[in-house]
C-alpha cells in the first residue's frame, strides 16, 4: 500500500465531516462510473441491453429515468467534490475508493436484481437462456460490494492508525 | 417507412404563419437589440466580453437553422425532424443564449433610471417565482409532457397559430429553466446549489421518462418507428445538453464554496 508522507500529515488535519465526504463523493462516482460502463458496453457495444422492453413496468420506467438522470449529475458532482477536497487537501483516496466499489457495486445490484428482474426494465441478454449471465452480475455486484468493505476498514485503520479521529475511522 | 409523411401534404398549406422571414425576424431583432447593447455599453463599462457576444451569435443561427426550410419543412413531414427542431429551439439556443447573460447586458445598456426599473420588475414575486428551479422545469417539461402526451401534438400539426405558440413556448421555456440553474444574469442564482441539484436530477428524470415513453407510446398520426428514433434522440441528444448544464451547475458550486483562509482554515488549524 502507498503512503505518500504527507499522507499522514493530511489526514491529522481532516475535519470528520470531510472524511465521511471522501466516501460519499467516492459512492456517488462509483454509481455513475457503472452506470456509464453499462450505457457504453451493454447498450451500445454489444446491443445486448435494449432501450426500451415492452416488459418494462411503469415503476421501472421511472427508476431508470430517475437513475440515469442521477447517474450523470453523480459522475459531473462527485468529481467536483474530490477537486474540492483535493485544494483543501482533505482527499483520502483509499477512503474513496472504498466509496467507488461500494457504489458501484450497490447500485449494480440493484439493477440486476430490482430493475432488471422485479420491474422487467430490460434483461442482460435476449434469445440466451439468462441464468449464467445474472449470476455472472450479482457475483460481479458481490465482489465490488465486498472488496468495497475491506478497503473502507483498511482505510479506517490507516486513518486511525495516523492519530486523527478515531471514533471516525 | 422513415420518410413516410407523418402529415399529408395538403395539409402544409394550412400553416399560414409559418412564413420563414416572419418567423426568423424575432430573433434577427434580438440579436440587433443585442449588438446595440454591446456598443451603448462599451461606451460606459468596461468592455462587454467578446465570448458572450459569440454565444449569443451562435444562439440566434441555432433559433435560424430551427425554422429554416430544410429543418423546419422536415418537421412537418416526419418526428425525427420535429424531435430535430425541438432539441435545437428548445435546448440548445437556450443554453448558449445563456451564456450570452443578454438581461444584464440590457440593464448596463439602458440609461439608469429605466435601468432601476428593469431590475425592479425581474425581483418582483412573479418573477421569482418563474425563475425559480421548480417552476422553471414544471414550465419546460411538463409542457412537454403535455404536448406529447395529449392530442395536442396532432392540433399543433394542423393548426399553425398553434404551431407558433408551441415552439415559442418551447423556446421561452427552454431559456427560463437553463437560466434558472446556470444563469449569470440576475435575478436568478437565490436558491442552494443542493435545491437547485435535486430539482434538476428530478427535471432530467422527466426527460429521460418521457422519451422513452414516446419510444413506446407514439403521439397521434406518428408512426412507431420515427417516435422510436424521435424518442431515443430526445434522451441522447437531451443528455449532452444536460451534461453540460450539470457540469455549470457544479463548476458554480466549486467556485462559490472555495476555502476562504481567513475563516474556516483557522478554525480547523485551532481544533
Amino acid at each position: 500500500m502507498i503512503r505518500d508522507k504527507n499522507y499522514i500529515h493530511k489526514t491529522s488535519a481532516i475535519p470528520n465531516s470531510f472524511i465521511h465526504r471522501n466516501l460519499w463523493s467516492g459512492m456517488l462516482f462509483g454509481l455513475g462510473l457503472i452506470a456509464f460502463v453499462d450505457e457504453v458496453v451493454f447498450h451500445q457495444l454489444l446491443h445486448w441491453h435494449h432501450f426500451y422492453d415492452k416488459a418494462t413496468t411503469v415503476i421501472g420506467l421511472i427508476s431508470d429515468g430517475f437513475f440515469h438522470a442521477l447517474s450523470w449529475f453523480a459522475t459531473v458532482g462527485s468529481l467536483f467534490m474530490v477537486a474540492d477536497l483535493r485544494r483543501r487537501k482533505h482527499w483520502l483516496p483509499l477512503r474513496w475508493t472504498s466509496g467507488v466499489l461500494l457504489g458501484a457495486g450497490i447500485f449494480n445490484l440493484y439493477d440486476g436484481t430490482i430493475q432488471h428482474k422485479v420491474m422487467q426494465l430490460h434483461q442482460i441478454r435476449y434469445n440466451v437462456d439468462i441464468l449464467p449471465y445474472d449470476m455472472a452480475w450479482h457475483i460481479t455486484s458481490g465482489i465490488m460490494i465486498i472488496i468495497g468493505i475491506t478497503l473502507y476498514i483498511h482505510s479506517g485503520r490507516i486513518i486511525k492508525s495516523t492519530g486523527a479521529n478515531p471514533e471516525n475511522a | 417507412m422513415l420518410n413516410q409523411p407523418m402529415v399529408h401534404e395538403s395539409q402544409l398549406h394550412v400553416h399560414p404563419v409559418y412564413n420563414h422571414f416572419l418567423l426568423g425576424f424575432p430573433f434577427l431583432l434580438m440579436l440587433a437589440i443585442y449588438l446595440l447593447g454591446v456598443v451603448i455599453s462599451n461606451r460606459s463599462y468596461k468592455k462587454w466580453p467578446l465570448y458572450r457576444t459569440v454565444f449569443m451569435i451562435a444562439g440566434v443561427i441555432c433559433c435560424l437553422t430551427a425554422i429554416s426550410r430544410p429543418v423546419a419543412g422536415r418537421s412537418h413531414a416526419d418526428f425525427i425532424g420535429h424531435m430535430m427542431v425541438h432539441l435545437l429551439l428548445g435546448m440548445l439556443a437556450p443554453l448558449l443564449m445563456v451564456f450570452a447573460a443578454p438581461i444584464t447586458l440590457v440593464l448596463r445598456a439602458l440609461p439608469i433610471n429605466y435601468a432601476r426599473k428593469g431590475s425592479k420588475v425581474l425581483k418582483s414575486k412573479f418573477f421569482r417565482f418563474i425563475g425559480d428551479p421548480l417552476t422553471a422545469s414544471v414550465l419546460n417539461i411538463g409542457g412537454l409532457w403535455l404536448l406529447y402526451t395529449t392530442d395536442l401534438f396532432a392540433k399543433m400539426q394542423q393548426n399553425g397559430m398553434v404551431h407558433l405558440f408551441v415552439h415559442s413556448h418551447v423556446f421561452l421555456a427552454g431559456f427560463v429553466f437553463t437560466a434558472a440553474y446556470i444563469s449569470d444574469d440576475p435575478p436568478s442564482h437565490r436558491t442552494s446549489f443542493v435545491y437547485r441539484g435535486i430539482v434538476l436530477v428530478i427535471a432530467l428524470a422527466s426527460h429521460s421518462i418521457l422519451s422513452k415513453y414516446i419510444y413506446a407510446h407514439p403521439p397521434d398520426g406518428v408512426p412507431d418507428r420515427q417516435a422510436q428514433i424521435g424518442g431515443m434522440l430526445m434522451y441522447y441528444g437531451g443528455d449532452l445538453i444536460d451534461l453540460v448544464i450539470i457540469f455549470v451547475l457544479c463548476y458554480k458550486w466549486y467556485k462559490a464554496y472555495r476555502p476562504r483562509p481567513n475563516m474556516q482554515q483557522r478554525v480547523y488549524d485551532i481544533k
